[in-house]
């Protein structure tokens, strides 16, 4: 008799869990949908990037969403895709900033874009939030929005950073620098110039350039002055030909010299061995270098079938970052969803938030109150190995007031 | 002071280099120019297709390990001949679909469908590249006796695959001149460029020899795409668009439907881009920079053209009527 009312009972028990899941699964949707929008080139030279802060952002999504599914909201990922323009990323901002449940952004990998479309998350958001992973222009956080945050550092002490070493380390008595006329390039390449002369380093030539493909009249001329250094204020894809081609008309000795622009495993693939033994400054390390973040680059690994880019693991702290702030937001809202605004503000409140990269904590102004600076050597004309690349030097500076 | 005389050779070489480059993409405009009055703007996708031919080819080479097995001169004539191909096939083509069929139109209508083509095969190649290796932005392995230095003096050295695209653009250059002024077929094309009328009435297929026209411009583009990939690396879809609208600059700069006149156009130009991109900031003491090189390179050209409107060789033509 008892095997008699045991498979009934077992069957209530099913029909009880299955009508409770779909319960729970009514309560997730009944509080409505909350979106992260990343933004970054997804397509053009720069996309290998790009693509990392999308990966990064999505993984932290999927690991992470669990704590906000438990309140009642169900979170989606949406990606857009930037092209490093200005123009294409304020036509996203506003696409985003019309989507009422899209509260925060995730972006940008470019200054220059991320500069003009966080003008309109802050004034058509209203104050939606945006974390940069990547940005480093000072102007960035210098504006004092209160949406406007990163959890990297900036390019006013990466030139310092830059300058210090080449004087200090690489001993070099003149330079000549180049620039790709961008906000991030420009910008980064002017912070070093003015160091560097600060430091008593003969600085013999300062030109921007938006070439591409033949560099032989930037070369000509400064092959001819012999400096002792180049330092390219840019991005790799157009550092890298330019470095391949000086090396080919014969400057064998000449020091290669980059800011952050630089670390992509791309740069090794365009320049060969031209780019062995050049050096970056960087605002983040190789994945590898922060101890937290192992299991990130084993679950990047099985989720996307590559290593992760630079950027992918400060695109996921920045996710995570996001993610906490949010719940924190829904908190202090009694549970419903909050605006924008309330999210923004409850991104400055969170303290001591344990991200793979290490502690993030965030200033008034939106920079982490103490940003990592990396000095690092590229060893191999092996894209594959360029995780591997030698960090010469780890520095912990403050963000200037 | 010292320096400027210093650097003069190598910029003299750059610009040399350089011009040979864009004689080659000239070739192309002002031959379809001679025979159809029409700019042919997809002129330069035609080019790029030579350089992705040579760039897949030797990634192929690359990936299957047979690189370097292969003597570089063979591997260059090879590279050369499959560009050359395959441009030179797509020029007909693009012929045969874009403007043949709006042979009688008036002469803006062909001129905007050349304008579709280039968008077209622009996105044709990209989305071809997407799909075949996930990326649009390809660079050529570098062979490793292409990237020596030759020294010549002290203040100037020139890497071999520079000698190389000097020396195989004029071996094209010249092999094409005489083509086209001692052979039957070549007589032909010049008939047809003088009155196409006339021409069919002598018994000569006009249709053909348009192809033809085609065929070998397109051709040359296909070889100064391969060249360009070895000379500077970099190849994207998009490549072709500066170096394509230079080289017609230099077609009407030599006097456009002019062959001999396309090389010498070329030529000016590229040393002017060179003298320009090399001195302006030195001359300036970094008023100007490197970037200022196309302002004053294309003033010059304006200044040439006001004197010699029909180009540097241009002959008076009558007007057709």
């Amino acid at each position: 008799m008892r095997c008699m009312w045991l498979p009934r009972f077992l069957a209530l028990v099913a029909t009880l869990v299955m009508s409770l899941s779909v319960l729970a699964s009514q309560a997730a949707a009944q509080k409505g949908v909350i979106k992260i929008a990343t933004q970054s080139p997804l397509s053009g030279e720069q996309s290998a990037l790009g693509e990392g802060l999308k990966n990064g952002a999505q993984l932290a999504i999927e690991k992470l969403k669990g704590d906000l599914e438990k309140l009642g909201f169900r979170v989606e990922l949406v990606p857009f895709d930037d092209q490093a323009k200005p123009d294409v990323g304020v036509a996203n901002a506003k696409r985003i900033v019309a989507d009422p449940d899209i509260l925060l952004v995730i972006g940008h990998l470019n200054s220059g874009v991320a500069l003009p479309a966080s003008e309109i998350y802050k004034d058509q958001g209203p104050n939606l939030a945006m974390i940069s992973p990547a940005n480093t222009n000072p102007l960035i956080t210098d504006r004092n929005y209160p949406n406007v945050n990163r959890v990297c550092g900036r390019d006013d002490v990466q030139g310092e950073v830059g300058a210090r070493f080449a004087k200090e380390e690489l001993k070099v008595k003149s330079a000549y620098i180049l620039h790709d006329k961008t906000l991030y390039g420009q910008g980064v390449a002017e912070f070093f110039r003015d160091m560097a002369k600060s430091f008593g380093i003969n600085v013999v030539g300062f030109e921007g350039t938006e070439e591409k493909a033949n560099f032989d009249p930037i070369i000509t001329p400064m092959k001819a002055m012999k400096p002792d250094l180049v330092y390219f204020g840019g991005i790799y894809s157009q550092a890298a030909v330019l470095f391949k081609q000086a090396r080919e008309k014969g400057m064998d000795k000449a020091l290669f010299l980059g800011p952050d622009g630089m670390d992509s495993s791309e740069l090794v693939r365009i320049a060969g061995k031209a780019a062995v033994g050049m050096y970056y400054t960087t605002v983040v390390g190789p994945p590898t270098i922060y101890p937290e973040a192992k299991d990130f680059i084993k679950a990047y690994k099985a989720r996307f079938g590559k290593d992760p880019e630079p950027f992918a693991a400060q695109s996921y702290d920045s996710a995570a970052v996001g993610l906490k702030a949010i719940e924190l937001a829904i908190k202090e809202a009694g549970g419903k969803k909050p605006t924008r605004a309330q999210v923004s503000s409850a991104i400055r409140k969170i303290k001591n938030f344990k991200g793979i990269t290490g502690t993030i904590n965030f200033d008034g102004k939106g920079d982490p109150v103490k940003a990592k600076y990396f000095i690092i050597q590229v060893i191999s004309d092996d894209p594959a190995k360029w995780g591997e690349n030698k960090v010469v030097k780890t520095l912990e500076i403050a963000a200037p007031r | 002071m010292s320096l400027l005389i210093t650097m003069f050779p190598q910029v003299l070489m750059d610009g040399i280099v350089l011009g040979f480059m864009y004689a080659l993409i000239a070739l192309g405009y002002t031959m379809v120019y001679g025979v159809l009055q029409l700019i042919n703007f997809a002129h330069s996708e035609i080019f790029v297709l030579g350089a992705f031919v040579g760039v897949e080819i030797l990634l192929s080479l690359k990936a299957a390990g047979y690189l370097s097995a292969i003597p570089p001169f063979v591997l260059l004539f090879a590279l050369v001949a499959a560009g050359m191909a395959a441009s030179g096939l797509l020029a007909v083509l693009v012929e045969r679909v874009a403007y043949r069929p709006l042979r009688g139109a008036p002469r803006l209508v062909p001129l905007i469908s050349a304008i579709g083509a280039s968008f077209f095969l622009q996105d044709a190649i990209r989305l071809f590249e997407s799909l075949w290796r996930n990326a649009f932005y390809l660079t050529y392995p570098s062979v490793e006796l292409f990237d020596r230095r030759i020294r010549l003096g002290a203040a100037i050295d020139i890497s071999l695959k520079s000698l190389v695209v000097i020396v195989s653009a004029l071996l094209m250059l010249i092999s094409l001149q005489l083509f086209v002024n001692r052979t039957k077929v070549g007589k032909a094309i010049r008939a047809v460029a003088e009155d196409q009328m006339t021409a069919s009435l002598m018994g000569i297929d006009v249709n053909r020899i348009i192809s033809v026209t085609f065929l070998i411009g397109g051709a040359m583009g296909g070889a100064a795409g391969v060249l360009f990939g070895i000379q500077y690396s970099l190849i994207n879809p998009y490549t072709g668009f500066i170096p394509g609208l230079k080289a017609f600059t230099a077609a009407v700069l030599g006097g456009i439907g002019n062959i001999p006149g396309a090389m010498v156009g070329g030529i000016v130009l590229g040393l002017l881009e060179a003298f320009s991109a090399s001195y302006l900031s030195l001359l300036t003491g970094g008023a100007f920079g490197a970037e200022y090189k196309d302002i004053l390179a294309f003033s010059l050209l304006i200044v040439i053209l006001i004197f010699r409107p029909r180009g540097l060789l241009g002959e008076i033509v009558a007007e057709k009527t």
